[in-house]
């Protein structure tokens, strides 16, 4: 038999229906499967007043179940048997008694009578309707239900050959029946319904299209018709589509078209006006490329065909696009002036209590970006204009009216103000990547800044010690270190992070406004590049003492504890990558622990390389013979208490097996040596793989510990060279199996 | 829906017709609470009143006040003093929705015309210690009403819970009335002898109160006055609840209230002055929370504010 369940309520937030579609139908039919029933299929469905589900193939009841349980001895203390009958339900005269070996024990059968579908529907849909996860819901009037928004009505409707019956069922006063509503305006009253067909044709009649994805497919063929019948096209928008497809149930799509004096707008402004105040689709031009009209879908049917609605609608718009022209002829006036205002006003903006204004920011972010421009091969002069000039547009009235278009109308304004191009582009795309499935920027001048202003985040967060705790991340650091990660691999940029790293932290540490700031930069400078402890960075740092600002001891006595740990912040996230881009974890951390770990591009062509080669035939095989030998060695040198790498000779060699290692390991070691001056890893693990059979040979013919002392030393410092060459590739002690 | 559905002609007929409207319907039509406030809401009879099990039916014109959207009578939508029309009904009655729906044809909005929407809003106020969830309602696109089930009041549960309905009269109207500038709406009825637009009545007041919010008001005084209201109302719930003069338990629920609802449009000057940093505003407003909870306390342990007996 088939069921229907139709709960009804006040209208549900468009963003929850397909979360709660799926919820239902999840709930109910797993529900039903546990109490023993069995169904052919399910289908869930949502309209902003309704949540619905239709099951079909119901087996009328489940079947009984008979179990048989074995208890405690007829002898056993009354607590076990008190314990057993407890556990089975049963009264004592209820059991039976059997032998078993030698003895008599106690048995429970136990009957599960089958139950009927009815019965066990009206449990499961309470127990549903009980503890649904609506992500925020209410109560409402004097009850204590909880529900999206009010619930009014429910119908749970069994229907075979022998017609429909409502289940009995009462939720808190609402009882389930076998009637509903349709449209709220379009349609009047309430009626019965027989079954889902019933259902789906009578709601349709009363102005309700009850699948979401029917009524989504019709807005965008009928949006569509409407663009084409102009010679426009419709902007694609599925998040737009799969929410006005939940705020309607009768859907009618409106064109109207955008006042002329609009039109100068940027695109993305009027696309973003008409979506996140008025859930409008965008109509484009397909020869200018311009946005010329919207699309709006409502939810009835009038007497003047929309007239009246599309009115009102275009009127909302004309004043929301004034606006936003207001917002927009006024930021071009400042733009066009050189951004001065903005800049200055950066100096009242908080970034955070501890991190000072973004004043203070943007001038961390120019002295990071003069760092790592020529790290990223960036003209220094163009990043540093850029990176003076991406924050501005934070203070323009667009983005404090849309905070989402902040970058993209920097990169207008610094258009406008007759900026380079190139520090344009770097003004929407510093913000780069927002997310893992978002663009990389390629622009030198657009990566020296992103990584500037993601730098600088991350090590303010660190040297204030606020950083991500579990679930917990407010400052979005994890997304900010991906984002370095991915600007660095992307681009294959060949840096050491650790060095502007510590520089960061440092600038952090010595705080907002210190004193003699251009020696700051100066030195800072040398450390990003050099190190802290690099020489010329020492040579400013002790040229300065005369000086001695106040912040010059900090430098020296640098406390690398901070950016030791935001490296190994950057470690973990790229591992996370790393495992995203289905490389082993083992092998991620045989290559970490490598020297030049910081230089992301090294890291990875590493740890690609050994993921290839463990893949071949030879990897795996090379890795076992690689540690039976370091085993060996290892054990050899507990004992002996010395470490084996003083170099063996061939003149000491025995066996031919034992020379021919010899030639394989100087053969492999002169291809293995360039090939790592190279990091060339692929020729260097493929040189690696060519030792796979000498060593197997070398171990089935040879025994390592034999009597003559001279002999044995001389095969275990041959080992040595072994592990040696191997560990100059990644430290293969770390990899599993 | 019997209502008439003629359009309006002023900006006071729609007002009229809500008052009508809500009056048939079984309503308490009360007056505007006499202290500056920033919206309907604030008024003792939604805040207060939402508390305890009593039950409630009211709707009032509410004058709202909020500083830092002046314009010195220029925009043509923003005030900084205009008018929301409140509707509160404890418990919220199962046809509230329909009940809302009448009143928007009573003031000619026919939905067999017009395009009316339940669009998800989460109506939360941190000032108050409340939230709820409801709708912004859209007639044609423009946002007209808000509609809000309270399930938290001054850190109280509501129950029962409250409806809530609240109309932004002046968008409403203009939007009923077909007029662009709020300024340029008809406030009577413009066939009268003496036609008054809204710009007639307000648009002087909102250049002297938008020059007053940004640079007039004394911001030492406003911040003296601040921590007076916040001593006050401490004060006056520290009394004991027994009054030796009349023998009664009177606790000064109300009175401590309207040094919260001072304290809270203090605090919102303050803010329009732009003396406020982003980081300290949080500590105002949780200032003002703190004291909105404890009036809620308060007004719990008096005969308005308890939990009906059983029966009654």
């Amino acid at each position: 038999m088939d069921l229907l369940i139709e709960l009804f309520s006040e209208e549900i937030p468009a963003r929850m229906q397909a979360r709660a579609r799926d919820d239902l139908k999840k709930m109910i039919t797993e529900g039903l499967v546990d109490a023993g029933l069995t169904y052919a299929s399910a289908g869930a469905h949502s309209t902003p007043r309704r949540l619905a589900l239709s099951v079909d193939g119901l087996s009328a009841e489940s079947r009984a179940v008979r179990e048989e349980r074995k208890g405690p001895r007829v002898d056993a203390p009354a607590a076990a048997i008190e314990g057993f009958l407890r556990s089975t339900g049963l009264s004592k005269d209820q059991l039976e008694i059997r032998d078993d070996k030698k003895t008599q024990v106690y048995f429970a059968v136990i009957e599960k009578p089958g139950r009927k579908a009815d019965e066990i529907v009206a449990e499961v849909l309470e127990a549903t309707i009980r503890t649904f996860p609506w992500p925020k819901s209410m109560r409402w009037g004097v009850g204590t239900l909880r529900w999206v928004r009010p619930l009014h009505s429910i119908i749970c409707l069994l229907t075979d050959e022998t017609g429909a019956r409502v289940v009995p069922l009462n939720v808190d006063g609402i009882k389930a029946g076998n009637t509903t509503q349709g449209h709220r305006f379009l349609a009047k009253g309430s009626f019965p319904v027989s079954s889902f067909d019933d259902y789906v044709i009578k709601l349709k009649r009363a102005f309700v299209v009850l699948d979401h994805a029917e009524r989504a497919a019709a807005i965008w063929q009928g949006a569509t018709n409407l663009a084409f019948a102009a010679g426009l096209e419709l902007v694609d928008d599925k998040g737009l589509l799969a929410e006005v497809a939940g705020l309607v149930e009768w859907p009618v799509p409106l064109m109207g078209g955008i006042d002329e004096v609009f039109l100068h707008l940027p695109p993305e402004v009027l696309q973003t006006s008409m979506k996140e105040h008025q859930k409008f689709f965008s109509v484009r031009n397909p020869r200018s490329g311009r946005i010329e009209g919207f699309v709006t879908v409502a939810n009835t049917e009038t007497a003047d065909q929309g007239a009246t609605i599309l009115k009102g609608n275009q009127k909302v718009l004309n004043a929301r696009l004034s606006d936003a022209r207001f917002f927009y002829d006024k930021d071009l006036r400042v733009a066009k002036a050189g951004m001065g205002e903005w800049l200055d006003g950066l100096a009242s903006v908080t970034f955070h209590n501890k991190l000072g204004s973004q004043a203070d920011r943007a001038a961390r972010i120019v002295s990071l970006t003069r760092e790592i421009a020529p790290l990223v091969g960036a003209d220094l002069d163009l990043a540093v204009e850029a990176a003076r000039v991406a924050k501005a547009d934070l203070r323009s009235a667009m983005v404090g009216e849309f905070p989402e278009l902040q970058g993209l109308m920097g990169m207008y304004y610094a258009r406008a103000a007759g900026m380079p191009e190139a520090v344009a582009l770097a003004a929407r795309d510093h913000w780069a990547p927002k997310g893992p499935e978002d663009a990389v920027p390629t622009d030198p001048v657009s990566v020296a800044v992103a990584l500037a202003e993601k730098i600088d985040t991350l090590t303010g967060f660190w040297a204030i010690d606020e950083k991500p705790t579990g679930s917990k991340d407010p400052f979005a650091l994890r997304r900010a270190a991906l984002g370095v990660i991915r600007l660095v691999l992307e681009n294959r940029f060949r840096m050491s992070i650790d060095r502007p790293l510590d520089a960061a932290v440092l600038r952090h540490q010595i705080g907002l406004a210190p004193s003699n700031p251009e020696l700051l930069n100066e030195i800072l400078g040398l450390a990003a590049q050099h190190g802290i402890h690099g020489a010329p960075t020492r040579n400013l740092i002790a040229r300065s003492e005369g000086a001695a600002p106040s912040w010059l001891a900090m430098v020296r006595d640098h406390d690398p504890s901070v950016s030791d740990d935001l490296r190994d912040f950057f470690h973990d996230r790229l591992k996370v990558y790393l495992k995203d881009q289905g490389i082993r974890h083992d092998v991620i951390d045989a290559c970490l622990s490598m020297p030049g770990s910081c230089d992301f591009t090294l890291l990875v062509n590493r740890a690609e390389s050994l993921a290839a080669f463990l893949k071949t035939e030879d990897g795996p095989n090379l890795i076992s013979v690689f540690k039976r030998a370091t085993t060996i060695l290892l054990q050899a040198e507990a004992k002996d208490g010395v470490e084996y790498s003083y170099g063996a000779e061939v003149k000491f060699a025995e066996t031919a097996e034992e020379r021919a290692l010899f030639d394989a390991l100087d053969e492999a070691e002169a291809k293995i040596v360039p090939a790592m001056n190279s990091e060339d890893f692929a020729a260097a693990m493929a040189a690696m793989a060519q030792l796979r059979a000498p060593i197997d040979a070398f171990f089935t013919a040879v025994q390592i510990n034999t009597d003559n002392q001279v002999v044995r030393r001389n095969r275990l410092n041959l080992l040595s060279r072994i592990r040696t060459i191997c560990s100059g590739v990644a430290d293969l002690t770390k990899i599993e199996g | 829906m019997s209502e008439k559905m003629t359009t309006p002609k002023s900006f006071q007929e729609i007002i009229l017709r809500l008052q009508n409207y809500w009056a048939a319907k079984g309503c308490a039509v009360l007056q505007p609470y006499d202290m500056e406030v920033g919206a309907g809401t604030f008024h003792p009879a939604t805040t207060l009143r939402s508390l305890g099990s009593k039950p409630w039916a009211a709707a009032y014109v509410q004058p709202s006040r909020r500083p830092t959207d002046g314009r010195y009578g220029e925009n043509p939508n923003r005030l900084q003093h205009y008018y929301q029309y409140q509707v509160i009904i404890k418990p919220s009655p199962p046809d509230l929705q329909d009940l809302y729906l009448g009143s928007l044809a009573a003031i000619g909005l026919d939905p067999a015309l017009h395009d009316i929407r339940f669009v998800e809003d989460d109506w939360e106020s941190p000032t108050l210690g409340a939230w709820g969830l409801g709708w912004e309602i859209w007639c044609d696109g423009m946002e007209v009403s808000q509609f809000t089930y309270f399930q938290q009041v001054g850190g109280h549960d509501c129950k029962p819970v409250s409806g809530e309905l609240t109309y932004g009269l002046e968008r409403l109207a203009m939007y009923v009335l077909g007029v662009d500038h709020v300024m340029a709406m008809p406030f009577n009825d413009p066939q009268s002898p003496i036609p008054l637009t809204y710009g007639d009545i307000f648009r002087q007041t909102e250049e002297e109160y938008s020059r007053h919010n940004f640079d007039g008001a004394d911001t030492a005084q406003l911040l003296r006055h601040f921590e007076d209201a916040e001593a006050e109302c401490q004060r006056l719930l520290d009394f004991p609840p027994e009054d030796p003069k009349s023998g009664k338990r009177i606790i000064m629920a109300h009175p401590a209230y309207d040094q919260t609802i001072k304290a809270s449009h203090l605090f919102n000057l303050l803010d329009a002055r732009g003396v406020i940093s982003v980081t300290e505003r949080q500590a105002y407003i949780g200032r003002v929370r703190t004291l909105a909870k404890k009036c809620a306390d308060a007004f719990r342990l008096t005969d308005a504010g308890q939990d009906a007996e059983v029966g009654a």
